[in-house]
């Protein structure tokens, strides 16, 4: 019982990883709060969705494509909505973000209507015995695919150059452009792995959720935002890690607190809470900007 | 090699230099001197393309880099060694190094410079492994400079590379770049407050007095210089 629900907390875990990881490397890189990076993750949900309704394709073609088709939304956003804005007026890409949010849940409201829609049967698989344990087969293959996704990620940040020039702009836009990273495209190649990893997300939640709405931004982007507080803000392994404990304590808490009402909510923005007062540069410390 | 023609620049609307020409020819140490707030580092940033100049123009190896993105000019070889030193705090020591070699892909003449870098600062390499942020003072001008060695730099700026630094280390500064001039045969163009010291081991200088040239000449002639005695140097003339 203990195992399963632990499978069950990394699983959710590993995607609300994926949702913060965007957030820390995007604060990270520009000191932004990108509001419609929930969005990101919504337009991924339906982008999963439709392509294995209307293709037939299975998840692990489907995921790269919309990983692929959100990391172009991303760099599309940073370029309609971020590059052009004045960088001494700190205000300006928040509500820019904010205006794309409301932009895109509403093209989603009105192309997939405002009601859930179901994730495919084609999805479901056999639950697996690991021992004594009866494990969702689905959960297990999101599980191990958001890990994978985020060693892979955590390799490219170590070590390609892409990912110590983001690097070298977490510290310094002026000494990143004097080492010779060019600035410009760096940032926006930052948002298109953000956001791909974002519609990743998006994909997973999708089918371990099985239903999903143009209204599941908010719920998620909270949740990373929660989580990039709890390992630091803009720091991703502190995100990798943070989105882990909180998805496992969510669902501990579900499983250990029995009452009518869902506490699941209350528990993590409590945390939220909590980690502002007593500890504001997170467990695993911040980057200052 | 680097030639600045009438060049005002500054941030906003308000200009910090004014009509500043200067030259650098290849092979030569150039010393840029100057009070706190006379607009030095805003040339060296203007050069290095951080700043676009409200007026003027800059040549490089013969060819217009006025307005160029700081890694375009880094890809001509104009390497720009920062005051207070630009170093990536959460990088490792070696990461730094690698980070000065970015647009570089001749892995043997990066290691080639690495092992030159070594040598000249034997301490980077016995930190290697550590996060560059817990180095001393001086070991990270030590890291910012091999940082700009790393990038093989045709032209290396260095700005105030001996700000903050013990007595000793500040001789060692000047010893290294004395030896990058008559050894490494580096083209520099040297931002100084230890004016008797940077003139010693330049060329040629240039005085800026808020935001204008007011003097320039050969090293000896400055440093023999009485008004700029007077002005700055409070030091003396050895010949
Ligand atoms: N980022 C900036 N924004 C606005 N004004 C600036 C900025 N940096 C420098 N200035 C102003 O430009 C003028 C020249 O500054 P600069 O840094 O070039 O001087 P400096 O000669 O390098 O001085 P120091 O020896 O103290 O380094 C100063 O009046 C300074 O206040
Ligand atoms: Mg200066």
């Amino acid at each position: 019982m203990f195992i399963q629900q632990l499978i069950n907390g990394l699983m959710l875990g590993s995607t609300y990883s994926l949702v913060a990881i965007g957030y820390a490397l995007i604060f990270g890189v520009l000191g932004l709060l990108h509001f419609a990076h929930g969005e990101v993750l919504m337009v991924g949900a339906f982008m999963g969705l439709y392509i294995i309704l209307w293709t037939g394709l299975p998840l692990y073609i489907a995921l790269p494509l919309t990983m692929v088709v959100t990391g172009i939304l991303g760099m599309i956003i940073q370029f309609l909505a971020i590059r052009p804005l004045k960088k001494n007026f700190h205000l300006a890409p928040l509500l820019s973000t904010i205006g794309v949010t409301i932009i895109l849940q509403n093209l989603a409201v009105k192309i997939f209507g405002g009601y859930g829609t179901r994730f495919p049967d084609t999805i479901a698989m056999d639950n697996i015995m690991l021992g004594p344990y009866m494990v969702s087969s689905v959960k297990l293959i999101i599980m191990g695919i958001s890990l994978l996704l985020m060693v892979i990620f955590y390799l490219i940040i170590k070590k390609t150059k892409l990912g110590k020039a983001m690097r070298a702009l977490a510290e310094s836009h002026l000494t990143a452009g004097f080492l010779g990273v060019n600035v410009e495209r760096t940032v926006f190649l930052t948002f298109g792995i953000a956001s791909a990893l974002a519609g990743a997300a998006g994909v997973m939640i999708g089918v371990s959720y099985s239903a999903i709405s143009p209204f599941i931004g908010l719920t998620f982007a909270l949740k990373g935002l929660v989580v990039m507080l709890l390992g630091g803000m803009g720091n991703v392994v502190g995100a990798m890690i943070g989105g882990l404990i909180l998805g496992v304590a969510e669902v501990l808490s579900i499983t250990l607190l029995p009452t009518e009402v869902n506490l699941q909510d209350i528990f993590s923005f409590g945390i939220m809470i909590i980690i502002l007062i007593f500890k504001p540069t997170g467990l695993f410390g911040s980057k200052q900007n | 090699m680097l030639s600045i023609k009438d060049v005002s620049a500054g941030y906003g609307k308000s200009l910090a230099v004014h009509d500043v020409s200067l030259e650098v020819k290849k092979g030569e140490v150039v010393v840029l001197l100057g009070a706190n707030g006379a607009g030095k580092s805003t040339i060296l940033r203007t050069i290095s393309g951080a700043i676009k100049p409200a007026k003027g123009q800059i040549f490089f190896d013969g060819q217009q880099i006025t307005g160029k993105k700081p890694h375009e000019i880094v890809q001509r070889g104009v390497i720009h060694v920062q005051e207070g030193r630009g170093i990536l705090s959460r990088m490792t020591v070696r990461e730094n190094l690698e980070m000065g070699a970015f647009l570089r892909s001749d892995s043997e003449g990066i290691n080639c410079d690495l092992e030159r870098v070594f040598k000249k600062f034997p301490r980077l390499q016995e930190r290697l492994g550590q996060s560059a942020g817990t180095l001393s003072g001086g070991e990270q001008q030590m890291l910012a400079i091999g940082r700009g060695i790393m990038a093989n730099p045709k032209l290396l700026i260095l700005d105030e590379p001996s700000l903050g630094l013990s007595p000793a280390f500040v001789e060692f500064i000047f010893e290294s770049i004395r030896e990058f001039r008559e050894k490494d045969h580096y083209t520099i163009l040297l931002v100084e407050q230890n004016a008797n010291q940077a003139l010693e081991v330049a060329d040629r200088g240039y005085v800026l007095q808020t935001g204008r040239l007011v003097m320039e000449g050969t090293g000896q002639d400055l440093l023999c210089n009485v008004d700029l005695q007077q002005a700055y140097l409070g030091g003396g003339c050895t010949t």
